[in-house]
């Protein structure tokens, strides 16, 4: 299991690669990943900073990737995510999930994204042309996360 | 790993007595009362709206003190912490890193957070 917070990019191909290196019981990989986008909420978007909670984020996402174990049939699982100040087409986070058969797979990397959004204590805080403005959580990732 | 995930975190908008808990000392208790010093951490929007990151609460230790015990005790300062604590309000409250509900204990050194709603991802 990998959980890293980072200001720094990742290479999804290399950590990718790393995630299933030298496990021949694997047979499906399913990745996800979050992007900065340039408009939300009918306003552009120029930058978007994310801070976190320096340790419990850590135990979140730790917890979060343990449940996905106990859940489904998987092998391993890296989740990736970045702080500081990104730009549109940045990349924020990585998921990536390695079973024996696609479906264990997609439902984990789904799950884990799900219960990322609800549960990590991340914030992020877009910069528009009219200022500053924290983003507001969303119903449709509660309900997102209370289907699993 | 044997930390438990929380599945669901309690949110905390349930009405709470104003009774500052400051003032429930009686007027002939010892000159010294004991308290419980916490850590406490504000997050993101709140520490924005609080106007500060971290502080030093004093509670009394006249029974468990709670999260609700701070609560309360938070919201009779008034002004932005009456606002944004108020119930309704949705933030979320974690003791030492660890979600936590309105009775959950606290102890002296331990470290309590205030989240607003997370939006990471």
């Amino acid at each position: 299991m990998t959980v890293r917070v980072q200001a720094e990019d990742f290479d999804a191909g290399v950590e990718i690669a790393r995630l299933r290196a030298r496990d021949a019981r694997v047979g499906a990989v399913a990745t996800f990943i979050g992007t900065v986008r340039d408009v939300n909420d009918a306003a552009r978007v120029d930058a978007l900073t994310l801070e976190h909670y320096p340790g419990m984020t850590e135990k979140q996402l730790e917890a979060i990737v343990a449940e996905a174990r106990t859940r489904f049939d998987i092998y391993d699982a890296l989740v990736i995510h970045r702080i500081g100040t990104l730009r549109p087409t940045d990349q924020i986070v990585l998921v990536g999930v390695t079973s024996a058969h696609r479906g264990e797979a997609f439902d984990a990397c789904r799950f884990l994204m799900d219960y990322l959004k609800t549960r990590a204590p991340f914030w992020k805080k877009e910069r528009t042309p009219e200022g500053d403005r924290w983003v507001e959580a969303r119903a449709s990732d509660d309900e997102a996360a209370a289907r699993w | 790993m044997e930390r438990r995930l929380h599945t669901k975190p309690a949110l905390l908008h349930c009405g709470l007595p104003m009774n500052d808990a400051t003032t429930a000392a009686k007027p002939d208790a010892p000159r010294a009362v004991a308290t419980t010093q916490v850590r406490v951490l504000y997050l993101a929007r709140l520490r924005e709206a609080l106007g500060r990151g971290a502080e030093t609460v004093a509670l009394p230790t006249d029974g468990d003190a709670s999260v609700a015990t701070l609560v309360a005790q938070l919201r009779a300062r008034g002004g932005a912490f009456a606002h944004e604590l108020a119930p309704g309000r949705a933030f979320r409250v974690a003791v030492n890193q660890v979600m936590a509900a309105q009775d959950t204990t606290i102890h002296a050194g331990d470290e309590v957070a205030f989240l607003p709603p997370v939006t990471g991802g």
